[in-house]
């Protein structure tokens, strides 16, 4: 496991919740994947987002930084509104850093590269600050050994690492995580967790969409479950994980605690049907 | 019914003895053909049709000088217009923006469709025409590099089009997500790794063109413009002789070969890199 130096918080403006989602609603031609979400995230909070495939987590995510567009609905990052269609996205975009499930490195770039390019090129750093910044960002990921490897000679947990430091290059106040983990293999998947907890302990204000139900009891601060397009249940961790409150959360839970509990003559062409 | 189990089993080969038997099999037919095209070819009278060294050194060094020297240059122009325009028009192809689309999808189909011969008569000879006192810049130059990149873009659009659409959608998206704008997004992220993938087909396109480059013949030129079929078949009625035929396509291949290992070579370069 990587040992990450500690890092002072991002200073913010207080008050304001660092995301502020108010009746969001997401259609793909006529399926609707989300119906009028409502969600705050308070400065230096850890929202993990849980549920099954299917049920808008990652939609409701890629919405917050308008990589998809809502259908309606209203979504502020500080005091910036995203979906005014006045607002200059890209501005408010660089306080929002984005994790994905594929991690999409640049492959022509080597990992120093990746994490100057945008340094350079927007922010218009020099050369020699970028450097800096990203071999700093290196060294909170534990990847300084490996900036002149190109992405593809990378294990999936290396990459996913170099992603993270790419993103935290661009200095930014909040990071989205969509499910982070999901494509490694089980053995890597701990070196990634690492990072992500160090960066939550450092204050970072994160949204996770992830399966790890074991990261998100430790983590989280707050725990928010979705299912088709709604959100079900939200609280602690000890509260929504521990201690589900909605038969939904149960089934769903029971599910992902149990994978071996499922019997043969449950399956139904949809999947599996429901429990209780 | 009673099965002679006395007799011997029949020596069967192994499937790999009868596979290496039909090879040997293969290369004698092989050598005897060749071994008969040796003995019965009249080698005097070849050579004095395909190799007549005299006709070699009459059009040594222009076929270099004028023939192979051209020929590069109307290929290099067409090539450079041609990537050019193909660029923009697989950039339209690929917009939102419906008109966009409908004029590169027209354009393709277009100048896909006609002869490269119709289309550098057309803009030789059609252009000037239309548009009394346009003067192509270059003349000749000009005229080729209009002339032959206009078909060539077409072809080069759909290429540079597939190369665009095999990066992954996740490398625009992060590349958004890292404040990048859309045509910062293209240059740096999208066009290199395209660019990656469309050297093979890019190179049979540089190949097409030098091939094509033959066809400037029809704008009547000069002897200092003659490319290299031009220039053989010029040689070619003064001496009554196919040998300079010989020889500009062995100047063909002097182009086309090391484009070939030329490629072989990015692609290894590049192997790590995506």
């Amino acid at each position: 496991m990587p040992t990450l130096p500690d890092t002072p918080g991002v200073p913010t403006a207080v008050e304001l919740p660092a995301i502020s989602i108010q009746g969001l609603s997401k259609s793909f031609g006529t399926n609707e994947v989300l119906k009028d979400i409502s969600l705050d995230v308070a400065t230096g909070e850890v929202v993990c987002v849980i549920g099954p495939s299917g049920s808008g987590k990652s939609t409701l995510l890629r919405c917050v930084n308008m990589l998809e567009t809502p259908t309606s609905g209203t979504i502020h990052v500080g005091a910036d509104e995203m979906t005014d269609p006045d607002v200059d996205i890209d501005r408010v975009r660089r306080r929002i850093g984005m994790v994905f499930q594929s991690f999409n490195l640049f492959p022509h770039l080597t990992v120093l590269q990746n994490l100057t390019i945008a340094q350079t090129k927007v922010l218009r750093r020099s050369k020699a600050e970028a450097d800096k910044v990203a071999r700093h960002n290196l060294e909170r990921v534990g990847m300084t050994h490996k900036e002149d490897a190109f992405p593809a000679q990378l294990s999936g947990g290396q990459q996913q690492r170099v992603a993270i430091a790419r993103s935290l290059s661009m200095d930014p106040e909040l990071m989205l995580f969509d499910e982070p983990t999901s494509a490694l293999d089980p053995e890597l998947v701990g070196e990634v967790l690492a990072v992500m907890k160090s960066l939550a302990n450092q204050g970072m204000t994160m949204m996770i969409v992830t399966h790890e139900m074991a990261f998100a009891r430790e983590v989280a601060d707050r725990v928010v479950f979705m299912d088709g397009g709604y959100v079900v249940e939200e609280g602690s961790p000890a509260d929504v994980i521990g201690d589900p409150k909605e038969s939904r959360t149960k089934s769903f839970l029971h599910r992902v605690l149990n994978p071996l509990v499922i019997e043969p003559d449950e399956l139904t062409d949809e999947g599996v049907q429901d429990l209780r | 019914m009673a099965l002679d189990t006395a007799a011997p089993p029949k020596p069967r080969m192994s499937r790999r003895q009868r596979a290496r038997l039909t090879r040997w099999a293969q290369y004698g037919v092989g050598i005897l053909v060749v071994l008969f095209l040796v003995v019965k070819t009249d080698w005097a009278q070849f050579n004095a049709a395909f190799f007549r060294l005299d006709i070699v050194q009459r059009m040594w060094p222009s076929v270099i000088t004028i023939g192979l020297k051209n020929t590069l240059i109307y290929t290099a122009l067409a090539f450079i217009f041609g990537l050019a325009l193909g660029l923009i028009i697989a950039m339209m192809k690929l917009s939102s923006i419906g008109p966009y689309r409908w004029f590169a999808n027209a354009y393709v189909e277009l100048f896909r469709g006609l002869p490269a011969l119709v289309v550098l008569f057309m803009v030789a000879y059609g252009i000037p025409n239309a548009f009394p006192g346009f003067q192509f810049p270059g003349d000749i130059y000009g005229k080729v590099m209009v002339g032959l990149g206009l078909t060539a873009a077409a072809y080069m659009a759909e290429t540079i089009r597939a190369g665009i659409q095999a990066v992954p959608k996740g490398q625009v998206e992060a590349a958004r997500t890292l404040r990048m704008g859309y045509g910062r997004t293209i240059f740096s992220i999208v066009l290199p790794q395209a660019f990656r993938v469309v050297i093979p087909p890019l190179t049979n396109e540089i190949i097409l063109l030098v091939k094509d480059s033959s066809l400037v013949y029809v704008l009547g030129v000069t002897f200092a413009q003659y490319e290299l079929t031009k220039f053989s078949q010029d040689f070619l009625n003064r001496t009554v002789n196919p040998t300079p035929l010989i020889v500009g396509a062995l100047c063909y291949l002097i182009i086309t070969l090391p484009l070939s290992s030329l490629v072989r070579a990015l692609e290894k370069r590049y192997a790590k890199a995506r």
